[in-house]
Formats: C-alpha cells, sequence, structure tokens
C-alpha cells in the first residue's frame, strides 16, 4: 500500500523547466498578447468611428496609396529578410546571418524614410493631427506603430553588431533573433491592418 | 538563454548591486513592499485632509490648513491614483507576487531576474513622477482617479495643465512596469517550477497572482492607447475625446473601465490568495475546494472582461446595453460567492489558532463579503441609477478594496515577515493594529453607506450649502474621526514593523508549520532560495491528514506519512 503510494507520486513528476516553449520565447509571446490589446484598442475605435462618420472619406483621400504600398511591399521584404537571418543562424552560416540582419535594419529604416517623406507631404498641405478625426487617427497609429518600427530597427541593430563582433554567437545568445523576429513579424502585421484601413478605404 | 542559470548562487558583493539595483526577486519584492507602504502614507494622508473637510468645511486642518475646492478635487484624485495604482499594485503584486512566487514553485529565482529590477525602477520613476506632480505649477491632476473627459481632456475646465500631463505619463509608465512584471511572473511560474510542481500543486497564491498578471496584461492595452489619445488631445490639438472637434467623451470611458474594471480584480485576486494560504495554515485544515477555486478564479478573470460598462449605465450609453452589463456583473459574482464560500468552509470546523494573521484574514473575508453583497445593488442598472455618484458607490468600492489591499495586505505581512527578515513580529501590537484596524474601517463606511442610500452624493467639497445633506453631518464626523483613528490605528503596525526587524525573536524556519515550498527553505532564504533545489511530491494544503503523525505534510515530504491505515 505504502510503496505503490510513494510510487504513484514519483510517477506524477514533471520536469518544470524543460517547459516546450523557451523562457524567451514565451517572454515574447505574452509581450506581443498585450501589444495585440494596445493596437486593437486604437484599430477597434478606428473602425466604430470610421463607421459612424462617413465625412472621413474627403479627408482620407488625402494620403498617398502609393507611397503607402510601397512601404508596404518595404516592410514584408524585411520580414523576409528577417527570416533568413534565423534560418541561417540556425544552419550556422554566422556570415549570413549578419549581412541579412543588416538588411532587415535597412529595409526598416528605408520604411521610415518613406514615411516622414509622406508626413513632411501631409504637414506641408496642412494636414496635422487637429485636422479633423481622420488625421488624429491617421497620427496616432502611424506614429505608435513607427515608434514600434524604431523599437525593432534598435533590438535588429544590436543583434547585428553582435553578429559581426561574434559575441551573439559566443554567448550562445542565437535564438534572440528568433525573438526579434516574432516583434518584427508581430509590427509587420500591424501595418498590414494599417495599411487597408488607413490608405485604401 | 535561460538569465535565472546564468547569476550564479552568490550575491552580488558591492552595496549597489546588492541592495539597490538588485536582481535578486526577495530584495526587489521588498523594494516594492517599502515603496508602497511609503506612498501609502500619501494616500492615507490624502484621506485624512478629504475626511477633515468633509466633517468640518473650512477650517484650519492641523498639519495643513485650510484647503480649497480647487485642492479638494486635486485631492482625490491623488488619493485614488496613489491607492490604486501606487499602494494596492507594488504591495500585492509588486511586493508578495514578486516574493512569493519563485519560493512557492521551488525556484531559485524569476525567469528574468533584470527585466524584474527594470520593473521595480520604471515604478519607482512612475512614483516620482506622480508626486513631482503634485508641486507644478496648476497643480496635480484633478479630474478623478478615472480622470473623465472632457474634465481631464480639457484645461480650462480644471485650470491644470501640468499636473495632468504628468499623470498621465505617471501612469502610462507603471503600466510597463507591471507589464513587465506580469510578463514575469507568468513565464516564471510556467518554465521554472521545481519537479514535482505540477499545475495543480501550486500553492492558490500562486494561481491568484498569474490570473492577476493575464487580467491585468490583456486588460490595460487599450487604455494606454486611450492615454497616449488624451495626451494627444491635450498637447496636439487632436479632439479623441472632444464633441466640438469631433470626438467622444464616452470613448473614454469605454477604454479606461474595461481596463479599469479587471483592475478590480488584478488587486482583488491576490489579496484573496494571501487569506488563502493564511486560512487554512490557522485552521489546520486543507483549503475547501482547491480545483474548483482555481476554476472559479479563472471564470471570474474572464468575465472581468465583459463588465465594464456597469460603470457607465447613466453616463449616456445606449440605454440597450444596461440589461446586458448588469446580466454579466451579476453572473461574476458566481465564482466570487464560490471563493468566498469555499473560504468559510476552510475555517469551517478547523482547529483555529488565532494569530495576528488570521485575523486579518478573516476581517478581510467578513469585510469584502459586505463590498461584494452591495456591488449587486450598483451591478444591477435599475438601482445603480439611484444610487450611482453617491456615497454608496465611495462605501462600497472601499468595501472591497480595502479588504483585499490592507486586510490581505497585512495579513500577508504577519504571516509572511518571519520568511523576509527572519524575526518574528509581536504578536499583541499585531492584534491591537487588527482591532484598530477592524473597528475603524467599518466606522468610517457604513455611516457612508447610509448617506449613500440618502442622496449624498460624491466629490462634493462642501455639503453645508444642501439642505437635504445638513442632517447628514454628524455622519460625516463620524466617518472622519474614525478616520483618524484608523491612521493612528496603523502606528502599532509602524513601530512593529520596524523594531520587529531589530529586536523580534528569530524565526525558525517554518514557524506555522506551513506546507509550502517557501517554508522549505532557511528564514530569510538564502541568494538562490533553496540550499538544494526542492523535489515536491505532494499538494500544498495537506493539514490534518486523518492518521498522519502530524497536522503538517510539507510539499516536500517523501513518505507517505500515513502510518496506520484502518483495516476494512
Amino acid at each position: 500500500m505504502s510503496n505503490s503510494t510513494l510510487a504513484a507520486h514519483t510517477a506524477t513528476f514533471d520536469t518544470g523547466s524543460a517547459a516546450s516553449l523557451p523562457s524567451g520565447k514565451a517572454g515574447v509571446w505574452w509581450f506581443l498578447a498585450s501589444e495585440i490589446m494596445v493596437f486593437g484598442g486604437l484599430i477597434g475605435t478606428y473602425i466604430l468611428f470610421r463607421v459612424a462618420h462617413g465625412g472621413w472619406a474627403e479627408q482620407a483621400s488625402h494620403v498617398s496609396w502609393r507611397l503607402g504600398a510601397t512601404n508596404t511591399l518595404v516592410l514584408v521584404t524585411s520580414s523576409l529578410t528577417m527570416i533568413l537571418a534565423l534560418n541561417a543562424s540556425r544552419t550556422g552560416r554566422h556570415q549570413r546571418a549578419a549581412h541579412f540582419l543588416l538588411l532587415t535594419v535597412l529595409l526598416g529604416l528605408t520604411f521610415l524614410g518613406i514615411k516622414s517623406i509622406e508626413y513632411t507631404r501631409e504637414i506641408r498641405e496642412g494636414f496635422v493631427p487637429s485636422s479633423g478625426m481622420f488625421w488624429s487617427f491617421y497620427y496616432i497609429m502611424t506614429g505608435l506603430h513607427g515608434l514600434h518600427i524604431t523599437g525593432g530597427i534598435i533590438f535588429n541593430a544590436i543583434l547585428y553588431f553582435g553578429a559581426t563582433r561574434g559575441t551573439l554567437w559566443s554567448g550562445g545568445h542565437g535564438n534572440r533573433i528568433e525573438f526579434a523576429g516574432l516583434y518584427w513579424h508581430f509590427v509587420d502585421v500591424v501595418w498590414i491592418f494599417l495599411f487597408p484601413l488607413l490608405y485604401l478605404s | 538563454m535561460d538569465t535565472a542559470i546564468a547569476h550564479a548562487h552568490q550575491p552580488p558583493a558591492s552595496f549597489l548591486r546588492r541592495y539597490v539595483f538588485s536582481i535578486d526577486h526577495k530584495v526587489i519584492a521588498k523594494q516594492y513592499l517599502t515603496l508602497s507602504l511609503a506612498m501609502a502614507l500619501i494616500g492615507g494622508f490624502t484621506a485624512y485632509l478629504i475626511r477633515w473637510q468633509l466633517a468640518w468645511p473650512e477650517t484650519d486642518i492641523p498639519g495643513w490648513g485650510p484647503i480649497g475646492p480647487d485642492n479638494y478635487d486635486a485631492l482625490i484624485t491623488m488619493h485614488g491614483t496613489v491607492m490604486i495604482f501606487f499602494v494596492a499594485m507594488p504591495f500585492l503584486l509588486g511586493g508578495f507576487g514578486n516574493f512569493l512566487i519563485p519560493l512557492m514553485i521551488g525556484a531559485d529565482d524569476m525567469a528574468f531576474p533584470r527585466l524584474n529590477m527594470t520593473s521595480f525602477w520604471m515604478l519607482f520613476t512612475a512614483s516620482s513622477l506622480i508626486v513631482a506632480s503634485m508641486f507644478v505649477p496648476g497643480g496635480p491632476a484633478a479630474a478623478g482617479w478615472t480622470s473623465y473627459a472632457p474634465l481631464s481632456d480639457n484645461p480650462i475646465y480644471t485650470g491644470v495643465t501640468w499636473g495632468q500631463n504628468l499623470w498621465i505619463l505617471a501612469v502610462a509608465l507603471e503600466f510597463a512596469s507591471f507589464l513587465m512584471g506580469g510578463i514575469n511572473f507568468l513565464v516564471t511560474a510556467l518554465n521554472l517550477r521545481a519537479p514535482g510542481m505540477t499545475l495543480w500543486r501550486m500553492p492558490l497564491m500562486v494561481w491568484m497572482e498569474l490570473t492577476a498578471a493575464v487580467v491585468f496584461l490583456l486588460s490595460v492595452g487599450p487604455l494606454v492607447a486611450g492615454a497616449l489619445m488624451l495626451l494627444m488631445d491635450r498637447t496636439l490639438g487632436t479632439g479623441f475625446f472632444r464633441p466640438d472637434r469631433g470626438g467622444d467623451p464616452l470613448l473614454w470611458e469605454h477604454l479606461f473601465w474595461f481596463f479599469g474594471h479587471p483592475e478590480v480584480y488584478v488587486v482583488a485576486l491576490p489579496g484573496f490568495g494571501i487569506m488563502l494560504e493564511v486560512l487554512p495554515v490557522f485552521s489546520r485544515k486543507p483549503v475547501f475546494g482547491y480545483r474548483m477555486m482555481v476554476w472559479s478564479t479563472l471564470a471570474a478573470g474572464l468575465l472581468s472582461f465583459l463588465v465594464w460598462a456597469h460603470h457607465m449605465f447613466v453616463s449616456g450609453m445606449d440605454p440597450r446595453l444596461a440589461t446586458p452589463f448588469s446580466v454579466t456583473t451579476i453572473l461574476i459574482s458566481v465564482p466570487f460567492a464560490v471563493l468566498v464560500f469555499a473560504m468559510i468552509a476552510t475555517v469551517w470546523g478547523g482547529s483555529i489558532q488565532f494569530t495576528s494573521a488570521m485575523w486579518f484574514a478573516l476581517g478581510g473575508l467578513a469585510t469584502f463579503m459586505i463590498g461584494g453583497v452591495t456591488g449587486i445593488f450598483l451591478g444591477s442598472a435599475t438601482t445603480d441609477i439611484f444610487l450611482h455618484g453617491t456615497y454608496f458607490v465611495v462605501a462600497h468600492f472601499h468595501y472591497t478594496l480595502f479588504p483585499v489591499t490592507f486586510f490581505g495586505g497585512f495579513a500577508g505581512v504577519y504571516y509572511w515577515y518571519p520568511k523576509m527578515f527572519g524575526r518574528m513580529m509581536n504578536e499583541v501590537l499585531g492584534k491591537i493594529h487588527f482591532l484598530f484596524t477592524f473597528i475603524f474601517f467599518n466606522a468610517i463606511f457604513i455611516p457612508l453607506f447610509i448617506t449613500g442610500l440618502r442622496g449624498n452624493p460624491r466629490r462634493l467639497y462642501e455639503m453645508s450649502n444642501y439642505d437635504f445633506l445638513k442632517p447628514m453631518q454628524s455622519l460625516h464626523v463620524i466617518a472622519t474621526i474614525a478616520t483618524i483613528g484608523l491612521l493612528l490605528g496603523q502606528l502599532p503596525f509602524v513601530a512593529n514593523f520596524v523594531l520587529s526587524m531589530f529586536f523580534g525573536k528569530k524565526a525558525q524556519d517554518n514557524p506555522w508549520h506551513a506546507n509550502t515550498l517557501e517554508w522549505a527553505t532557511s528564514s530569510p532564504p538564502p541568494f538562490g532560495n533553496f540550499a538544494e533545489p526542492p523535489t515536491v511530491y505532494r499538494d500544498p494544503y495537506e493539514y490534518s491528514v486523518p492518521g498522519a503523525s502530524q497536522d503538517w505534510i510539507a510539499q516536500t515530504a517523501p513518505e507517505p506519512f500515513i502510518t496506520t491505515v484502518a483495516a476494512d
């Protein structure tokens, strides 16, 4: 009786630390869950307002869908280079991984460059955050997204320097590329929502 | 990769690394605890000023002087903001969550120790900002802790400029801090459990902290967006919440309460968690319905996302929304009733030891029930239309938040102090502290239930201007005298807390004969928590097991302990 009780206890061991999701990755996923709620709140509010106020279409016609579409292409490409960097790091091709990280950083900077051209044009034409509800939403949503892009560029740049100096690999931090990648894809997906909502609708 | 493994089991040598920028979860927990108690002084002092003005309007307040109507609005705003964001959350989540989660699951630290340190110092920055906002030109924020637009949005209404901006920044930083903290809690408890510590063997405190973390994480996002909108309204001339610019003030209320109501449970659940650790130990009985309590907690967490508009029954939203939100609100009282009854059933028939911790846990349970029951009146739209915006609401939410934050929190301090500081607290002072707190707390808010039922509006600076309020003045005087009593009644606690650190009786490793893992290491635990990594064999609440040789069986006890089995 007592032996079987003991056996039953030992049989129920789970090795806590060997969880299916590594800590770093789990942390990023929880972070992204909270980020989804931030952007979800903004996007949901925007859609409700937009549906209720038809007059916005006139304001919305002043954004440049061509620049927006170009930026969409830039960002989707940068997601691809991020995956290629991860792929290269996993197969041990460190030089190649560093190159793709640099490419991702450069594409991120290109996105910000095009975005600033857009902002400049719009502000010159007199469309500032206080020009109307559409513009308020346009600036808060693209602005917050731009801040996230900036953050992602900084992470990726740090990884790039770590990769070229070798500290990323010697410290065993190679899977940080995956964590940064998760974030970068998330920021990309947010843009995939923003582009049709702000430029095409 | 794994930062928990990366830091060695040696405490850092330098003072700065060891006590200030520490990555040890126990030190960080004490930092949170100290910060929250320091902020509680501000919260308590504002309560004193508010209550004095209400009892004896426009007189010289001892220690301050007279307050004007503008300052009154600022005071109630600061009282709410400080107490919720800078006392309750750091006390229950930052302090107890940080201290207990790694210890209770048998981990050597949090999953991300450096992130943990960052969370605390971010909160410290936020606290500094909110304190600084009291001294800027124009005064601190004065639109209530809920910062309803357009009151908070357009400075012409309150005359507050920088104070409100700093309020937004401070609260946003506080959110970021607890977001990082919550992620840390979740990853730690899911990934770093000791061998044998299955999810269903985790102490209820850990379940409560985790549910609170998830609820916070998923509810705060829209308000972060809302805070950004409010800041833009105030600084860039947008009009998200201003009807004259095409916006909608109701939007703020939706965004705020979508977070604000779950936030109540973010604070309440850890408070319950403390009570649920204390009650079985001092009843020498297992908790009643462990699994049902976990399911109820998760159900309450889920439902908390569907009740927010019960704060807005009279706000001008579509009245057809009132019924669905009344229904969900009444529904959420079911899981909470399960928790409360399970707590009573835990104590029922136990051999109760009336320690200070037990008194506070029982006091918290008793007072919370009043808060819960009065919530039903406010959750139902028909009665809320009458009671909305009266002192009944004030009394109700103090009866929910005070029990969990202070009764629960103090129960936790008395219970875990030996583990935190290696010394026992004085039980006589503890019981005096409980008596003062319990009597005076009820003496403040029972009169306010009565004035509220008679239609006394909250947030009034001076009630003597209204004839129908004059007969209630004596009730306000009672509440104010009780407030002073409650504040003075905390002096035994302060003395006990400080003096016990030096003169308290040395604590044994397991002074209460409790089962959970934090008692399986020394008091206080060493850097890295456990000399030997613990292995868990049992459920957390095996007290008074029939046939066992003692009335507690630690989670780490491998032997069956059942020495005699009745032959049948």
